[in-house]
């Protein structure tokens, strides 16, 4: 290993490597593991000396839709979320492959299989599937940097959005990374077909056929990339599938990495079909092993099963659900795996909590005080730190779904007759996905509260600036929210008893209240302090 | 040559300086590194792992294999216990013994030392009253790595230019300091191993 390799995280390999190879413009909303992809072109020099548009978006959609501006506009545009946020820019994301691209457009979408920060382990292969275009799956940090290099003209080439698809521990590990000689920008180009992106069904029609008529186009792809290899192996009794890190693991079990079956390692899509082809006919069964759903071993079965066997996680050679490790495909392989001592019964779960002094502890307090008369199982939360508050010590929030759904489910039970019924969302769940189903109740005058907690933050993804710092209130009033009903409160110990009184004042209201207990997360407050103490001695 | 190392401790307590530090010294002894973290909830006050794979050649997996890990590196006594799967009957498990406590029902202090105690190979170190005595308990993390460095095989030097460079730009007061805090960890462990 030489001295020029960066010591990089998946993530920040990602980053690179699109910086290196002609980026314009990166869109994001934050979520775990893609995080750090936005973080480090933020932070990159050379990314503000290209002058590249690196700042967070409002959400998910937003991001997909601005990338595709920026393709529109001859440039090369990336956008990245985690899996879930895939759904939300679904809409976009769909359309993007029958409008196609100008500038290239790279899509990143993290899976988190075993959800370690998540509420499902969908797996984005099937929406590059849907969407019927190609996806880059690294195997390793180098090739999360070379995807995203060479991913733009992979994507100006066959006229489609690309997807580059990592999973949790390819986003958060770290290892040597070589540089490739930096790209040029595009310059801002028109499409030469003006009508390219307009979408109205008599295009939208032709548009499609050309994606049809492009799938043989991106199968030769796959079929002479570099990424993916057929590697031979002595015992043709077995033929190994292996994709993206779920190759890793396989030969880690080897000594010198060499396995003696046959493998054929798939790190881009769509299936290359005569590799496939190859591997089934010379092998007397074939094992497919994937980080994520068995997508690639359901397809080679078909409904019916009834060719040579195939093993993977449907038959049960290995587990259904969650993430894969050198151990569990060493057992799907019959090799013998060790093990070592059992957790011993003196460690006890050590489950997250929020931090000591967090605003969202006070909102919980308040809460669940002022809720005491009406009982339990009225609060319906949403995704981020204050989603904690579900633990004891608080017990304080009976649902947490989707991005803004707390305020929508509020009205829904509310509907039915839950009266008063709770909504707890962030600051930047609220701008996010929030504001609509606010105008919702604001329509039908329901009767909720919602407690907009306000910490000036992204929180549990490490405090990324939020859309909806100092917006709130003129954004509630704008929705419709009567100003009486506005409550802005400061979450301290000591505003406890007032706090509680503003609190049960408008669950007793017959309408839509919102509530914006606000102050400072308190690791933003911490870094801000250290970094105007830095700035103050130098 | 193989370094297999699991680092425990609980979200906010620094483990990834450790890894940082290791890192450096590797890269610097041109060896592969692959070093796998835990970002996102669990750094909320839970419990959190990384793995560090150093090697002299090519590294497959991120993940350290159940029962092969040389070493674990524990800022906190149970920590470090929650990952004994992962450690091969050879490993080492080098703790610090100051407790944690952010959960109600955390065990006894003295059932954690003794199970601590029951393992093979171990050094239990008071890191947190180590590092005082080196000029700062903020470097507890550093007198963990000195503690840990003797079963590592990078040369102790290289762990020291680490330091140097991760800390550098904090001026040489800080360096010096944590230098101080590396030594007196490792001789920790010359002593008691």
């Amino acid at each position: 290993m030489n001295n020029n390799k960066l010591l990089l995280l998946g993530d920040e390999a990602i980053a690179q490597g699109a910086i290196d190879g002609g980026l314009s413009g990166i869109y994001a909303y934050p979520g775990t593991p893609s995080t750090e992809i936005m973080e480090y072109v933020q932070a990159s020099k050379q990314a503000a000396e290209q002058n590249i548009h690196r700042q967070w978006s409002a959400n998910e959609k937003t991001a997909m839709e601005a990338a595709i501006g920026m393709s529109y506009a001859g440039k090369r545009a990336m956008v990245c979320f985690k899996h879930v946020g895939l759904n939300v820019a679904a809409d976009a994301f769909i359309n993007a492959s029958i409008t196609g691209v100008n500038g290239g457009l790279i899509v990143v979408s993290a899976d988190d299989p075993s959800m370690h920060s998540s509420q499902n382990e969908q797996d984005s292969r099937f929406y590059a599937k849907f969407a019927m275009i190609p996806i880059l799956e690294p195997s390793n940090q180098q090739e999360a940097y070379d995807m995203a290099y060479f991913g733009f003209e992979l994507s100006e080439k066959l006229n489609v959005p690309v997807m580059l698809r990592i999973t949790t521990r390819m986003a958060h590990s770290r290892a040597g990374v070589v540089r490739r000689q930096v790209k040029l920008q595009n310059q801002l180009k028109l499409p030469s077909d003006p009508r390219q992106f307009v979408l109205l069904p008599s295009i939208a029609r032709k548009n499609y056929k050309k994606l049809l008529v492009a799938q043989s186009a991106m199968e030769m792809e796959s079929e002479s990339a570099s990424f993916n290899a057929l590697i031979p192996g002595s015992s043709h009794g077995l033929g190994i599938i292996a994709t993206g890190i779920a190759y890793n693991y396989l030969i880690e079990n080897y000594p010198d990495h060499k396995c003696p079956f046959p493998v054929l390692k798939i790190c881009q899509y769509p299936i290359p079909r005569k590799q496939v082809a190859e591997l089934y006919n010379t092998c007397d069964q074939i094992l497919v092993l994937e980080e994520g759903y068995p997508i690639v071993e359901e397809m080679l079965r078909g409904f019916l099963n009834l060719g040579k066997p195939i093993h993977g996680r449907l038959d049960g050679t290995l587990p259904r659900d969650g993430e894969l490790n050198p151990n569990i495909v060493a057992k799907a392989l019959g090799l013998p795996v060790t093990e070592g001592q059992p957790i011993p019964d003196v460690v006890k779960n050590r489950p997250p909590s929020l931090c000591q002094g967090c605003g969202h502890r006070d909102v919980y307090e308040d809460l669940n005080e002022a809720l005491k008369e009406y009982g339990t199982g009225r609060v319906f939360s949403d995704i981020g730190c204050y989603t904690l508050g579900a633990l004891p010590p608080f017990n304080a929030i009976n649902s947490c779904v989707d991005m803004g759904a707390s305020i929508t489910m509020a009205k829904g039970a509310a509907d039915a007759g839950l009266v008063p019924a709770v909504a707890v969302i962030g600051d930047s769940t609220f701008t996010h996905s929030g504001m609509t189903g606010l105008l919702d109740a604001v329509v039908e005058n329901s009767p909720i509260t919602v407690i907009i907690s306000d910490n000036s933050t992204t929180g549990m993804t490490g405090g990324q600036q939020s859309s909806a710092t100092g917006r709130i209130v003129e954004i509630c009033r704008g929705i419709g929210v009567h100003p009486d009903h506005i409550r802005v409160v400061t979450p301290l110990k000591k505003n406890h008893e007032e706090n509680v009184r503003i609190i049960k004042e408008e669950l007793a209201y017959n309408g839509v209240s919102v509530i914006i207990p606000q102050r400072e997360c308190i690791q933003t407050f911490a870094r801000r302090k250290k970094a105007e103490k830095k700035e103050s001695n130098e | 040559m193989k370094n297999d190392i699991v680092l425990a401790g609980v979200g906010g307590q620094g483990i990834l300086s450790i890894a940082a530090a290791i890192g450096l010294a590797a890269v610097n002894s041109n060896l592969y590194i692959k070093q796998s973290e835990v970002h996102g909830m669990s750094q909320r006050g839970g419990d959190v792992q990384s793995h560090l794979r150093i090697s002299d050649r090519p590294i497959a997996s991120d993940l350290i294999p159940a029962g092969k890990a040389d070493m674990i590196i524990s800022v906190e006594p149970m920590e470090g216990l929650r990952y004994l799967p992962l450690l091969a009957d050879s490993g080492w498990l080098v703790t610090n013994t100051t407790p944690f406590i952010n959960i109600p029902d955390y065990p006894k202090p003295d059932d954690i030392i003794a199970r601590i105690k029951a393992v093979k190979h171990h050094i239990a170190i008071d890191a947190d009253s180590i590092a005082k005595e080196a000029g700062s308990a903020r470097s507890s993390n550093i007198v963990m790595l000195g503690a840990a460095s003797l079963f590592l095989d990078i040369p102790f030097e290289r762990i020291e230019e680490g330091i140097r460079q991760l800390f550098g730009r904090k001026g040489e007061d800080v360096v010096q300091q944590n230098l101080k805090a590396l030594k007196l960890g490792r001789e920790f462990s010359e002593k008691n191993r």
